[in-house]
């Protein structure tokens, strides 16, 4: 094919979409990792019902996964869609609104029956009633073709239906000039033990990647070309495994043995899965009978020395917030990992949303400060993980790493850190040796300047002491109901998580350190505020960005950074809770941008935003 | 075992004991010290976790390593620390209220998953530290605060609940006979796995003589058999009274004419029918209570497993590398 017959396009967004038994999740996987590997940069995101099996066809069990791959540095999952692949008329009805004007529609138009089309709520057929002719529409015979292609295969009709997704999967190969080897080769390997089944994935891909080339004339092709890079060596990694692994990392980092008690809870249950794999690792999982057990059995996996943690989502976090305040008041190292979702309660449990800061700061009775952080993109997990354990072992304090569904479940290439250089140690103040003389030793006893204790834990001789959830006497560690030694207490606890000031990195900046507008945001909406501030910084907008991973201290220079601009505008995937805190601590004005949909910002709606904030 | 060489004493810490005045907790206490001294367990590596409630302050008073926690979750507490470290002898104190209500799923999984620790239960059926409302095991009927017309609730019965739950080590005992206890608690850190121990314990504020006849030294003997294994069942003031099995039913005896020793019931502590027998035995009216060991069996602790896992695992993919997890897969470089 010559150059003249495709559009070549800097960036492109293609959304797989069917009923949740199709295979949409392992469909966009592939053209995701295909895309990586010839040089594209993506990010992805699946978005999936909280059902396991919704009634097939309808708009309830729609499953759908997002790729945007570009030639640029390619940070969201995308806005809007410009191609959606609708294996039936459910997916069509759920998605189209996503779909660009002029986009593209794949539709398998043997899924449009009437009964497909009734269970889609559909009254007209709209491959007929010219209600899709903004867009480009390509017909295919989904099924029959596979059923067609698989004739002569030794299958049974259940499993050659099940093939469909590659037919799907190779029209879109071939009109977006993807390489089809990396995906041969996985299904070769993936069904290693059912060479029948390897053989009719293959046939069926390759089907309907011909399929595509014989509509050559009435569509257009598409060409992304490479992106521009920072060189060194990629793998894709979604944020939940990622998280994972940073831990995994931190143990090796800090020479403890990694503990984690969960109990299994969306979108936060992947990081228990990743970890599980990893015996060989030495790390212990533990899948608790409860929340509340998941992290009681952290914090005595904790006392006895383990780097401990616990992972959940916001619902589990309230659970565990008894304990969680157990913790603050032992001043002991704990890693709370919360994958936020759409509240209140249940809420949108496959949904994402950043509602849960106030509960991180607030959530539990009594004065009870710990440290939080909050990731900002699926390969930055991996490095918080990393920080939240540090500072937890370094300062003698539960640490809450924010994450969201959207990052946790997202994926986005990583360029492969050099671990043994920049992961590699993680001092703290675990006593690993009885010392000669253990007269006078008080578990309590701070360092004078960061205000930490010392970790003395179960079988180190001589140490022996006794530590409880009632209060604390400063000097002894007793029990004590003095007044005073409350209120000293209550302060010495607050001062430590302050002082962690001195050990976390200057809050950066994108942008001019002055001008018109500061947006300040925190998380996992990074991508998408990101391009939309870099866009208008082309546009020669006088504005920049705050973008937030250390919330609790917050870091020094954040006042002098908020000094500098006309104006401020926090947006956030929740009512306005940073913006609040930002409030009470620097009394600044501020704007908020609040969405609570259970959907990330685009960066079109950002755009349009931080315009109408500079007005 | 006793090159250590522990006195009693040295398991006090320095703190003031405050319990009421006759608690049966201090001879708890006081036969757990004591026991401590011939488990043979070097001091450091002794941990006692309790949750909430007068029995939960108990780690306060031992000079070993002791965290008391939060209300009922000792039990997760205590499976964490062990399973982290499986050379820490645990030692979990709870009472009634804090086991049974608020902790109940804690206490039924770690007996499920028998890790190695030991459980001492202080059933005095009350809670005494809210200043006393009924537990889950005070008597129907009974009443209390927070049950004036009478409690309404059944009572559970803690020995067929860890029964129910997997346990494999049952033992009662009582706190007015510090020996009895002493001996249990150095037979339960004998058991690996799960020793549960439940303690008849007298609350004088609110549940005075709660136990009395079973545990009165005036009245036990004829109220109370103490199980000894492969032994006949025999008790009573004068030794004249024994226990017999007639069908599926425990009977009490008189030894004489009728009934003579050979005829008692001989206890086997491996006997799971045997024990469900004896557990169930005393909610039938006047029946004795039983004390020691009344169900052992040996199985894989949960922590042992832990390990021995994760050293499978290590053997069949090598022991973990980071550098190649992070090339695992599809890797590909942009030059």
């Amino acid at each position: 094919m010559s150059s003249n017959d495709h559009i070549e396009l800097e960036s492109v967004v293609i959304r797989f979409s069917g009923d949740s038994g199709d295979g949409m999740q392992l469909t966009g996987t592939q053209f995701s990792n295909t895309s990586a590997l010839m040089g594209n940069d993506i990010s992805t995101f699946p978005d999936y019902p909280a059902e396991i099996r919704a009634p097939q066809g309808t708009i309830a069990g729609v499953s759908g996964f997002q790729v945007h791959f570009g030639s640029n540095e390619v940070i969201t999952p995308g806005d809007e869609v410009d191609m959606l692949v609708a294996l039936n008329p459910a997916a069509l009805k759920a998605n189209l609104g996503s779909l660009r004007k002029g986009g593209t529609i794949l539709a398998n138009t043997d899924a449009f029956t009437y009964k497909g089309l009734e269970k889609a709520t559909y009254t007209d057929n709209p491959l007929e009633d010219n209600s899709l002719s903004d867009y480009q529409v390509i017909e295919a015979p989904i099924d029959s073709q596979t059923l067609d292609t698989l004739e002569d295969h030794e299958l049974d009709l259940k499993n050659k239906k099940r093939c469909k997704n590659f037919y799907a999967l190779g029209i879109c190969y071939f009109l977006y000039h993807r390489d089809i080897t990396p995906t041969i080769d996985w299904i070769n390997e993936k069904f290693k033990k059912f060479p029948e089944l390897a053989q009719a994935n293959i046939a069926t891909l390759k089907s309907g990647y011909h399929f595509a080339e014989t509509l050559e004339a009435v569509v257009s092709t598409y060409k992304v070309p490479s992106a521009k890079i920072t060189p060194g060596k990629y793998r894709q990694i979604n944020g939940n495994t990622s998280t994972a692994w940073g831990f995994l990392r931190a143990a090796q980092a800090a020479k403890l043995p990694l503990f984690l008690g969960s109990y299994p809870i969306t979108p936060a249950t992947d990081i228990l899965h990743e970890l599980s794999k990893h015996k060989n690792f030495g790390v212990k999982t533990f899948q608790a009978e409860d929340e509340i057990a998941a992290i009681c059995c952290s914090i005595g996996a904790g006392l006895a020395g383990n780097l401990a943690l616990t992972t959940s989502s916001g619902p589990g976090i309230a659970l565990k917030g008894e304990a969680i305040g157990l913790a603050v008041t032992y001043e002991m190292p704990l890693v709370i990992v919360n994958v936020q979702r759409g509240g209140p309660s249940t809420g949108l449990p496959t949904k994402t949303e950043q509602s849960d800061l106030y509960q991180a700061l607030y959530g539990r009775n009594g004065e009870a400060p710990l440290i939080i952080l909050a990731a900002s993109r699926p390969n930055d997990c991996f490095h918080m993980a990393y920080e939240a354990s540090r500072l937890a072992l370094q300062h003698m304090s539960p640490v809450m790493l924010l994450t969201d569904g959207y990052i946790a479940n997202g994926t986005e290439p990583w360029r492969i850190p050099d671990v043994d250089k920049h992961y590699n140690e993680i001092k703290h103040n675990l006593i690993e040796e009885a010392p000669a003389n253990t007269d006078g030793f008080k578990w309590i006893e701070r360092d004078e300047v960061s205000k930490v204790r010392k970790w003395a834990i179960p079988g180190t001789k001589g140490l022996e002491h006794r530590i409880g959830g009632l209060e604390k006497d400063y000097h002894t560690g007793d029990v004590s109901y003095d007044p005073i030694n409350h209120e000293l207490m209550t302060n010495a606890r607050k001062e430590k998580i302050e002082r962690v000031v001195d050990n976390i990195p200057e809050q950066e900046l994108e942008g001019d350190s002055s001008g018109d507008l500061l947006v300040v945001s925190w998380g996992g909406t990074y991508g998408a505020v990101q391009m939309a501030v870099k866009q208008l910084q082309k546009e020669g907008v006088r504005i920049s960005l705050m973008h937030m991973k250390y919330i609790n201290p917050i870091p020094k220079n954040v006042p002098t950074i908020l000094k500098n601009f006309n104006r401020i505008i926090v947006p956030e995937l929740n009512g306005g809770q940073l913006i609040n805190v930002l409030k009470a601590k620097y009394s600044i004005e501020a704007i908020g941008y609040n969405k609570m949909q259970g959907l990330p910002f685009k960066i079109s709606e950002l755009v349009e935003e931080f315009k109408k904030a500079i007005q | 075992m006793t090159e250590l060489n522990y006195k009693k004493k040295d398991f006090a810490s320095d703190q003031d004991v405050k319990w009421c005045p006759g608690c049966g907790d201090y001879s708890i206490l006081s036969s757990l010290q004591m026991a401590l001294t011939k488990t043979g367990t070097k001091k450091e590596d002794i941990v006692c976790v309790s949750g909430i409630g007068c029995s939960s302050r108990f780690p306060y008073y031992m000079n070993t390593y002791g965290y008391h926690t939060i209300h009922g979750r000792a039990p997760a507490v205590a499976s964490g620390m062990k399973v982290a470290n499986p050379n820490l002898s645990v030692w979990m104190i709870t009472g009634d209220g804090d086991c049974l209500s608020i902790g109940g799923n804690h206490f039924i999984h770690a007996l499920r998953r028998n890790i190695d620790i030991n459980m001492l239960l202080f059933n005095n059926q009350i809670y005494g530290l809210t200043k006393g409302q009924f537990s889950p095991t005070s008597k129907q009927g009974q009443v209390t605060k927070s049950s004036p017309y009478g409690s309404l609730d059944r009572t559970f019965n803690p020995g067929k609940l860890a029964f129910g739950a997997g346990a494999t080590y049952i033992c009662k005992t009582l706190d007015s006979d510090p020996k009895h206890m002493t001996d249990m608690m150095v037979e339960a850190d004998k058991h690996r796995g799960t020793s549960f121990i439940e303690v008849f314990q007298n609350c004088v504020i609110f549940n005075n003589n709660c136990h009395q006849e079973y545990t009165d030294r005036k009245t036990r003997s004829d109220h109370a058999v103490y199980l000894e294994h492969e032994t006949p069942m025999k008790f009573g003031k004068e030794g004249n009274l024994g226990i017999v099995l007639e069908g599926l039913k425990l009977k009490v005896v008189e030894i004489g004419d009728k009934y003579k020793d050979q005829d008692l019931l001989v206890h086997d502590k491996h006997n799971k029918m045997l024990s469900y027998l004896l557990l169930s035995s005393h909610e039938e009216n006047g029946f004795p209570k039983f004390y020691g060991v009344i169900y052992q069996e040996e199985d894989e602790t949960f922590n042992d497993q832990v390990a021995a896992q994760i050293e499978q695992v290590r053997n069949k993919k090598g022991e973990g590398d980071f550098n190649k997890l992070l090339f695992s897969g599809e890797v590909w470089e942009v030059k």
